[in-house]
This record gives structure tokens, sequence and C-alpha cells, in this order.
């Protein structure tokens, strides 16, 4: 990981007193145990026959082993799972991005009635037990389909539209911060130098908040990559995402807990490493929207 | 001032929301259709080893029909964890398969939603007549005295399987066939190191499976002949806390079970940890975890005295899965055909085989590969010793309630707190009172 | 977050607010053009949150058990039937649902608590370079990037009695018990929840916390360290008061997320959650799906919802009024 200063460097002008170091020492230590032995028993884990993963817990294996890893992809179509779990988070979070963006540039720079019960509405959303509302919300999707004719039950799309929904207040609100904070007189320029409002907001407001938008998107990508209640009425064979999928190493016979153990590895991976590689951009990104 | 505007402008929407949606609700399109007649889509429940497996042993069964008939059959294997779920949702919506499996305990539930085809005496002879199935498993698919809700598809029972080597090592000649007899052989089993018996205390299904049968060795019924829970019933109570203490007082069931949801116990017995098991056709599912077949035996499961039979000697619940038709379907004939296919003698024989389960239908029955040992004492126990679980409309809320209700009873033993009358009472007088009204 | 914040500003400078009235073209675009930039948004809330709650709301007035769930719309209003047996808190229903929100209330408190106070505490240890810094920092973040049901499952599998690793630890390596304990049912289960919902929730705290630390002036610090104030002086004084803003958001948003958690809760118990453990969006869903009342069900998140509004419309109320008086 490249050290380059995700925070302001504190330059301290005094040298931190003892009490301040040790403590740090210890405190951090713990935290850093109590994150590591979750993923030290997933890594081990799934490198473990399965006697062993259904025997007596044991820090070492007795011994290694990669079949898991090659198991996985016969015992649950893992890879289905995973391209649907990519297509309908990474779909979900740009229309998630992209609609958060506009609204959140109206609330910033224009003034119009309504305006406060917008924002009221999108943030009582954030409220609702989603369980009020997956009935409901199914039925909608059944009649749409039955009047239009566009399958949204069953569907990725419905999947996507319903998650993309989820991700969508907290965006906006994260989104309205950031673009208040962009001065206000650069893009009052540009709208003077003739671009009109969306130039104004494509070429100024967004590049300047693009921490903030990183930061929105991959709450979002998040928030519809680990969901399972919706998932699990709303998609079938063909649909199914991983936070489903992955149960079908629990199966009717046996717990395949070294199997899920490196499915769930694999999957992990390039969300991470994803994650990680953004993370200069969200963390400088969330700042400016929660400060506001 | 804002403030209120705001307010009032809120409640307009809602309410024009709330208008629009009231008038739009329900979608209720009566019976089936033959709209697209020819295409299925069928919702297999997952029986195999994995859902990958079943689909193994299905499609080929399917491409057999689709050659008969020209009908080409849409196979989704659907977990055992959103079955239910999305049984409900495709009801409430009338957006579903055409054809489906159901837990044959959950016929009675599923009829009391109108949204399957009922068997009628007209139905039931599109696909050879009633009189194929055993009686024994036509009475779980439905509210007596009403037409079936579904058609029995594959039948089980439970059975005691029990560890050869263990029993042997223990000095224990013959499987137990009363509980005073297998708490006996217990203390022999444990004196060797092994565990005794396996359960599934967290898994709710399986608490009310074996609850059923104790209220039944009891002499009692968790329902009244009218249909109204009565749980609370001094008979029912002794039975609960009797099966409850097979762990808390006779200890033959280990306190870890208390936790088990996901068949480790199957896994336990599998292993040698284990000496018996209580299982429904354990034999594809020993097999995959790599128990040779002579590695262990199958008895009937015990009873309080005497042998298994009818009334208080029964020893197991009529389990099982049953094929039942959307009544949304686009496709009723040709729904009606796959349900006569998968009930033909040919595929009985085949899909049972393959799922060491017994053929609901008689004629399939008497075939060769259900007359091993093992499958012969669950076909034995399915005739004479096996009763239907309630069939009551309130089946569905009757296992959630009462079988979290023994999880809960399970978890006190296993933390060591005492299992009294007074206590399983309580459980049982909170699981109720949980009963809807009706 | 205050909306009233926002406002001002755009107030000030609405752009050619006087010029108005001359470019009457303009005008109507200026009038529409907010409205049209919102209205995907609010169309995809109506759609997937306001109308299927109006729905909702219009169910817990039904009664909605597996007769009627076929053609709903037939099924009999029976009022406030449904809210009577959600809040009749001497039947059993009520006492359950009661006792659940109690669960919940606590077990939230305490998760969001501990969230935020881990959050911080790392965000600020780590606000000062030191070696392995960065790669602490990524480590601290897996597991927000874990799917919910990878790591939840992880902690089942920890969480098991007889093959657990929890057990192994705390009995067979370290004898702190004197059997092993369950933590999958039973009272502790109270305790594996809350160990599960903070490691999974307090990066995001430690997230938003260090990026709320950049935005502390330095001038501030080195001013206090001319005062003569110590390294926990300045934490005490400057670092703490100026993440308020910051915090005010998180600790909403973290409550609400947390009170409302189902995944976590569904993953780890299953469709019956023990006793302890009861929290209320698994509880609500066994009240509907499992029991197929989805009537009384929706009458209990129709009042989870009003106590939730209550809830932020309070504290929003509390927190702006404090931050303005401190700001003053």
């Amino acid at each position: 990981m490249r050290d380059t200063s995700l925070t302001a460097q504190r330059d301290s002008p005094m040298a931190p007193p003892r009490s301040f170091l040790w403590s740090r020492r210890v405190f951090l230590t713990l935290l850093a145990g109590f994150v590591l032995v979750p993923v030290y028993v997933m890594i081990s884990s799934s490198l473990k026959p399965l006697a062993d993963v259904t025997g007596r817990f044991r820090w070492l294996p007795s011994e290694l082993t990669i079949r898991p890893y090659i198991d996985i992809w016969s015992t649950v179509p893992l890879a289905k799972y995973f391209v649907n779990s990519l297509i309908v988070a990474g779909a979900a979070t740009v229309c998630s991005v992209v609609i958060a963006v506009f609204a959140a540039y109206a609330v910033s720079r224009y003034d119009f009635r309504g305006k406060r019960v917008f924002t009221v509405t999108v943030l009582s959303t954030q409220m609702l037990p989603g369980i009020l509302f997956l009935l409901p919300l199914f039925l909608i999707y059944v009649n749409i389909g039955n009047a239009t004719g566009i399958a949204l039950f069953g569907s990725r799309g419905g999947l996507i539209l319903t998650y993309l929904t989820f991700s969508l207040p907290f965006s906006i609100w994260m989104l309205i911060g950031y673009f208040d904070s962009v001065p206000r007189d650069l893009d009052e320029a540009a709208l003077v130098d003739g671009c009109g409002p969306f130039g104004a907001l494509f070429r100024i407001v967004v590049p300047a908040a693009i921490p903030g938008i990183v930061a929105v998107a991959v709450y979002a990508f998040m928030t519809a990559w680990g969901e399972v209640l919706f998932a699990s009425v709303m998609t079938n064979d063909t649909t199914r995402t991983l936070a489903v999928g992955l149960q079908g190493y629990s199966t009717l016979y046996d717990v395949y807990w070294n199997q899920i153990m490196a499915a769930s590895l694999v999957v992990s991976v390039p969300v991470v490493a994803g994650f990680l590689l953004l993370q200069r951009y969200l963390v400088a990104g969330l700042t400016a929207g929660a400060v506001k | 001032m804002r403030r209120i505007r705001a307010a009032a402008v809120g409640a307009v929407t809602l309410s024009l929301a709330l208008a629009a949606t009231a008038c739009g609700g329900g979608s209720s399109t009566g019976g089936g259709s033959n709209d697209s007649p020819k295409t299925l889509t069928y919702w297999a429940s997952n029986q195999g080893a994995s859902v990958a497996v079943d689909k193994q042993v299905l499609q080929p069964e399917l491409d057999k029909f689709e050659k008969q008939t020209g009908i080409k059959v849409k196979l989704e294997v659907v977990p055992w964890s959103d079955l239910l779920n999305r049984i409900l949702t495709a009801t409430t919506s009338g957006q579903g398969p055409d054809v489906l499996n159901i837990g044959n305990t959950w016929s009675a539930s599923l009829q009391a939603t109108g949204g399957l085809l009922s068997w009628d005496e007209k139905n039931f002879a599109k696909i050879g007549g009633k009189e194929r199935f055993s009686d024994t498993a036509l009475g779980s698919t439905g509210v007596q005295g009403k037409d079936p809700a579904a058609v029995p598809l594959y039948s089980m029972a439970y059975a005691l399987y029990y560890n050869k080597k263990i029993f042997a090592d223990a000095g224990i000649s013959k499987p137990p066939a009363t509980w005073d007899e297998l708490i006996a052989d217990g203390k022999k089993i444990k004196a060797k190191g092994k565990s005794v018996l396996g359960a599934e205390g967290a898994n709710l299904s399986e608490n009310i499976h074996h609850v059923f049968v104790f209220a039944k060795q009891h002499g009692a019924d968790f329902f009244t002949a009218d249909g109204k829970p009565d749980f609370t019933n001094p008979k029912v109570v002794e039975a609960v806390k009797s099966y409850v203490d097979l762990m808390a007082k006779d200890q033959v069931i280990p306190a870890g079970d208390a936790e088990y949801a996901q068949n480790q116990s199957v896994s336990d017995f599998a292993k040698g940890k284990q000496a018996m098991l209580l299982w429904q056709s354990a034999a594809s599912n020993l097999k995959s975890q790599g128990m040779s077949q002579d590695a262990y035996g199958v008895a009937p499961v015990p009873v309080i005295s005497g042998t298994p039979g009818a009334g208080t000697q029964v020893n197991s619940a009529v389990m099982g899965i049953n094929i039942a038709v959307f009544k949304n379907t686009h496709n009723l004939d040709g729904a009606t055909k796959f349900v006569k296919f998968m009930t033909s003698d040919a595929e009985q024989k085949i899909l049972n085989t393959a799922y060491t389960s017994i053929p609901p239908v008689k004629a399939a029955q008497g075939d060769q590969a259900f007359n091993a040992p093992d499958t012969a004492v669950l076909r034995d126990t399915l005739a004479k010793s096996a009763a239907a679980l309630p069939q009551v409309p309130a089946e569905s809320q009757f296992e959630t309630a009462v079988g979290t209700a023994v999880k809960e009873l399970f978890a006190d033993a296993a933390a060591g707190r005492a299992v009294t009358t007074d206590s399983v009472k309580a459980k049982l007088e909170k699981a109720q009172q949980q009963m809807p009204a009706a | 977050m205050t909306t009233t914040a926002l406002k001002q500003p755009v107030r000030e400078t609405s752009p050619g607010a006087a010029r108005e009235p001359r470019r009457r073209p303009g005008r109507i675009r200026r009038v529409t053009l907010p409205y049209l930039l919102l209205l995907p948004a609010l169309l995809l809330e109506l759609l997937v949150h306001l109308v299927p709650m109006a729905i909702g709301i219009v169910m817990s007035f039904k009664q909605l058990t597996q007769f009627y769930i076929r053609d709903w719309g037939t099924a009999p209003w029976n009022g406030f039937d449904n809210y009577k047996v959600s809040v009749d808190f001497d039947a059993p229903v009520g006492k359950a649902l009661l006792q659940s929100f109690g669960i919940t209330v606590g077990f939230t408190l305490l998760s969001v608590g501990l969230c935020w106070l881990i959050g911080t505490a790392a965000a600020v240890y780590m606000q000062d370079t030191f070696r392995g810094r960065g790669l602490l920092r990524a480590l601290f973040l897996v597991p927000y990037a874990l799917p919910v049901y990878a790591a939840v499952i992880t902690w089942v599998f920890m969480f098991q009695h007889d093959n657990g690793l929890v057990n192994h630890v705390l009995h067979d390596q370290l004898h702190l018990t004197d059997k092993p304990s369950f933590w999958l049912i039973g009272d502790n289960s109270f305790y594996a929840l809350l160990t599960v919902s903070v490691w999974k929730g307090w990066p995001f705290a430690f997230l938003i916390v260090t990026a709320g630390l950049q935005n502390i002036p330095r001038e501030l610090y080195e001013a206090a360290a001319l005062d003569g104030a110590g390294m926990w002086q300045q934490i005490r004084r400057i670092t703490l008061p100026s993440l308020r803003p910051v915090n005010q958001v998180l600790v909403l948003v973290l409550f609400l997320w947390t009170f409302n958690d189902f995944n976590t809760p569904y993953v780890l118990f299953g469709k019956a959650a023990p006793e302890a453990a009861d929290l209320i969006s698994v509880h609500i869903y066994q009240s509907s799906f499992v029991s197929w009342n989805f009537g009384t069900g929706s009458a209990m998140s129709v009042l989870l919802l009003l106590f939730l509004l209550v809830v932020t419309g309070g504290y929003l109320l509390l927190t702006s009024r404090g931050r303005r008086a401190s700001d003053a």
C-alpha cells in the first residue's frame, strides 16, 4: 500500500508523549487482531480438507489442499452468480451515481418550491424497514410486467432498479454536501462563458467533486453487493446473485465450510482490491459531504 | 409555515398514492389457461446432495418428456431456504411456475391460499386415478374432506440409523425398539466415548416432525378434531418434555446438537462420532459423505413399548414431496401431462431410486429397488406406522411457533437450565397464542 | 445535516435572479430545470420506496392472511386490529414485539456506540504517520469490503459450539470457562450478534472520521501547542469538538442502518432468531413471511417507521440546535 498521506499530516510541533505512543500501540494491535482473526480463519479454512473444517478447530491445517478452490466452481455455478452480481451491482452503482448527481445538483444550485419536501422525503426513505415494502414491490413489478411486458421480477433489471434506489437517498444526501463545497463562482463563470447548466455540471462541478462521487459509488456498490432479502425472492436460477448464491454451499447434506470460505475469498478479492485502489479517493471524498 | 406546507404536500402525495394503489391491488386472474402450450416452468425442490446433483437427475427425465409431448420444461431447482418465500410471492402476484414441488406438510396451508389447482376426480382421472396412490401419501395432500391440493411424488419416513461398529464395540446386539432401551444402550455407548443420538435442535421442521411423533405416542394431538390448536394439553406438554429430555435428562442427545440446523448431525453420524441418527431416507446422503452401506443398519424408530403400528404406536410422520400445479399456469394441459409423466410407474421408479425415497405410487413400490433391507424398513413404516402431520391451514404457523418453542427448550437444556413441565408448558402456551385466531 | 444550512448560500447567490422578468424562455427553463433534474430520482423513489410503502400501509389495515394473499384486494378490512394486536403488550404477540423492540434498541445503541468509539479512536491514533500505517489502514477496510454473507458466515463458523474457534480459544486454550459456551443459541447470542455487527460496522465510522480529521486546520493544533497543550489535551480540545458535524451525520446513519439491519441477524441465526438476539427486522420477517400474516407484519413495520421518524426528527432538532449554539 502506498503511504501517500491520506489524511493531512499533522506534523505535531511536539513529540507525542509516551502514554500516547503506548496506548496507540496496544489499541491498534488489539484492533488489528480483532479484524484479522476472521480473515485468517477464512484463508486457513479455505485450504483445509472438509474433514478438517467439520472437526475441532485448529489454528494450523493438518494438511493443505487447494481442492476447495477447484470444487467451488462445480458445487455451485459460482462464475454465473459472480457475473450476475457484478452486472447488478455495477449497473446499480452507475445509475445511482448519475441520478444522484442530477438530483444533488438541482438541490445544491437551484432554489425551487418543494425542495424541502424532497430532501426530507429522501431522508425518510432511509428509515423504511425493508420488510415493509418487499411484497408490495414485488406486486408492483409483476403488475408493471403484465401491463407493459417489461419483465422486472426475476430479472436483473428489477434488482438493479431496487438496489439503485436503496443507495440513492444517502448518495443524494452526501453529494449535496460536496456540490455545496464546490465554489459557486466556478460554475457561474462557466455559465457566463456559454456552457449550459449541463456543461457547468459536467465540466466544472463533477470534476471538482470526484472524490465524493467515488465515495458514493463505493457505497452504492457495497449496498447492492451484499443484499440478501430482496435477492432471495426476486431472482431465479439464471439471475441469482452471489449474496444468495453462496448459500448453495450449505446443502441438504452437508455444510461445505471450506468451499464457502474459498468462494467468499475468491469473490472478495476483486472487490477488496478495487476498494483499496479507490481508497485514497474515498477517504478524501467522504469528508466534504459529511461535514456539511 | 414552510414546515406545515411541506407536511401538507407530503400528506396529499401519500393519499394520492394510496388511492392509486388501493384500486390496483390484487392480481387474481382466475384459473389457468392454455396460452403457451409448448413450454412449462417447473420448480423442483432440492432433494439430492446439491442443486447441481438434482439437475443431473431431473434433466434427462425432462428431455424424455419433451420427446414424448413436444413440451419443453424449464427447470429451476429452488433451495429449501427460498422455496416457501418464492411460492408465497408467486401466489400473491400470480406470477410463478406452472408446476412445482412442495413439502407435503405445507399442503393444507398452501391449499388455503387457493393458489394451487385442486385435484378433483376429473383431474385425478387425467393422471390415472386416485387409486394409484397409497392412502398414507394421500393423507398428506390437504385438508381432509377437500380435494387434494397436490399429488404425492416422493414418500419418505423416519428410521433409526445405527452404526454397526459402535454397537458391536459397546456390546449391543440389536437396535433399540423402545425409548427405554435406547436410553439404556446410550449408557454403554457413552462408556465407549461416542455420542449416542443426533438431533437438529435449531431446525424448526426437524423439531416438529419429532415432537409430533412423540405426541402421537403419548396419545395426544397438537390440534383438536375441529382444527383448533391445543398445544397446552397436558399430554402434549408431556410429549414435548420427553423429547427435549432426551437431551436434558437422559443425555443421549449431546448438548452441542442444540445449535445444529444444517444437518450437522448426519455428518457426525457419517463420521462415526455418533452411534444413532433419526433421519428420513438418509441412504444417499450417507453415501455421499463416504459412509459405506454395510457400516450402518436401519431399524424402525423406537416406540414407548411394544411394536410400531397405528395410534400410540406411530413412529414416523408421513414425510415427502408433493407435486402441484399452479392455478395461474398458462399451460394447464401441459402441466397436467407433466404431473402424469412424473407420477408414471416408470418415472417413479427412476426418481425414487435416485433419491432413495419410496414411491407413493403403489404399482412402483413393488419394484426390486425398494426391497433392499433399508428401504424395506421405510416402506413398512410408511405402510403401517406413519401418521400425517396435522392437515390444517395453520400448519405452517404451527411449524414455526412450536418448532421455535422446542428450539428454545433445547437451548435451555444445552445451557444446563432445568426443563420442567412448567417451562415446557409456558413455551407452548406462548406458541399457541401466536397462532392465528381462525 | 440541516436543510436550512444548505439553503442559505443558494438563495443569496441564486444566479440571475434580477434578470428573470426580461428573459421568459430562460425563466421557464430555470423553473423547470431543477424539477427535470430531480425527476429520475423522484420517480424511482416513488416506484421503489413510496408507493410500496403506501401499499404496505394499506396492507396494515387488512386481514391479510394466507386465505387472502392470492387476491389481496378482497382481503377484509379490519381497521386498527393489526395495530391493536401489535401493541397489546399483555398478550404474547405484543409482548414479544415489545421485547424484540427493547433488544433492538439496546443492541443498536451498543453497536453504534462501539462502532463510533473504535472508529474514532483508530482514526485519531492513525492521524500521525508511523511505520506500517498504510498497511494497517488497508487491513481495517477489509471487513467493510467483504460481502455480508461471507463475513457473517465466517463468524458463524467461529461461533460453533463444538468446533468453533471462539470456544477453542476461550475454553480449550485459555480455560476461561468451565465448559464450552453456546454462542448461536441462548443468551450469549446477543453478544455474538453485537460482535459481528461491530466487526462489520466500525470501518465505516473509521473512514468517515478519518476523512473528517482532514478538515481540521493545522493552525489550531499549532496554536494549542504554543499554549502548552499536550497531545491528549489537543485531542480533547480540538480534535473531538471539530468532529461534531461529522459525527452528527455518522451517528444518525449508523443508527438507522443498524436498527433496520436484516442481513446480519438473518445469516447469523436463520429464520428463528434466539430470544436474546431477536432483532426487530427478523421478528417482523417472522411475523409476516414465516407466519404468513402480512397484515400484522405491515402494522409492525409502520409502527417501526413512525418510531424512527420521531427519533430522527428529535435527533436532528436537538443536534442542530446544539450545533448552532456552539457555533455562535
